[in-house]
């Protein structure tokens, strides 16, 4: 017995959407890198789910790597908030729009 | 005599999991206050590493729960509370109720998009499990041989985040 991996995709496809409307819509930075850091884990469930149905390894493989990739920009992305909280004072990013147009 | 569609052990455990994760994931974008959203992002890891369990995913299940339950979000936890952010939002932070409207939709037809292009897609049936190679075996293998050159870049990936992070800490921006 076995869950179709179409299941795995509606869960995946939801959890992205989600992610999508946390970034869309709240306005700490903070909440945002999670809600990225929610997206990634989505598609990763997406690879999980094709690596279960295909009984192929290599989705598993791409996951690891995407944990990495994840593991690397919120290190860097953290201590980016923390320098911009430094000067600045703040982490919403209504407040940060040197680079609006 | 009413026959109930069957339901095996796994799909109920995949809906109750899903459930979690969806609920969790909900309580992440809404809550007010960051530190409770990073709480709840952890049920949702959780929650999403038993998913993995149950497509036969181990070890991914492990080091879901090690490095991003365990390591990227204490490192959150650690600079939300660094930050010292009692407040929730302050007055007049929140984004506008047309901001609003407009994200929620924006997600939503990007949900639309990906369900359409996943249903055009035609996948060949469930192959049979591989007898032989355990989980965590089968991933070293693989990672070891066919994907020997993009793990060695990983880790220079990683070198260059631990370079990054502690620039951009000791540094003072203008």
């Amino acid at each position: 017995m076995v869950v179709p991996v179409s299941y795995y995709l509606a869960l995946s496809v939801a959890l992205f959407a989600l992610g999508v409307i946390g970034v869309l819509v709240r306005r700490n930075i903070l909440v945002i890198l999670m809600c990225i850091e929610m997206m990634l884990n989505a598609v990763n469930l997406a690879f999980i789910g094709f690596a279960d149905h295909f009984k192929a390894v290599d989705g598993q493989v791409f996951v690891f790597f995407v944990m990495t990739v994840a593991a690397a920009e919120v290190a860097v992305g953290l201590a980016l908030i923390v320098a911009i909280f430094r000067t600045r004072a703040t982490v919403y990013v209504d407040d940060l729009n040197i680079l609006k147009w | 005599m009413i026959r109930f569609p069957i339901v095996g052990g796994m799909e109920i455990l995949f809906f109750i999991l899903a459930g979690v994760a969806l609920v969790s994931g909900v309580l992440v974008v809404f809550q007010r206050h960051p530190l409770r959203s990073a709480l709840w992002l952890i049920v949702n890891f959780f929650a999403v590493a038993g998913l993995y369990l149950l497509a036969h995913a181990e070890f991914i299940a492990a080091i879901q729960i090690i490095v991003y339950a365990g390591a990227i979000m204490v490192l959150f936890l650690f600079v939300i509370m660094l930050l010292n952010l009692r407040l929730p939002e302050a007055v007049g932070k929140f984004p506008h109720i047309g901001q609003k409207i407009l994200g929620i939709a924006l997600a939503g037809f990007t949900a639309l998009i990906l369900i359409y292009g996943f249903s055009l897609a035609k996948l060949p049936p469930a192959k049979e499990a591989a007898p032989g190679l355990g989980n965590t075996e089968a991933i070293a293998k693989s990672l070891f041989t066919d994907y020997l050159l993009p793990f060695e870049v990983t880790s220079v990936l990683l070198l260059v985040a631990i370079v990054g992070a502690v620039v951009l800490a000791k540094t003072r921006l203008k």
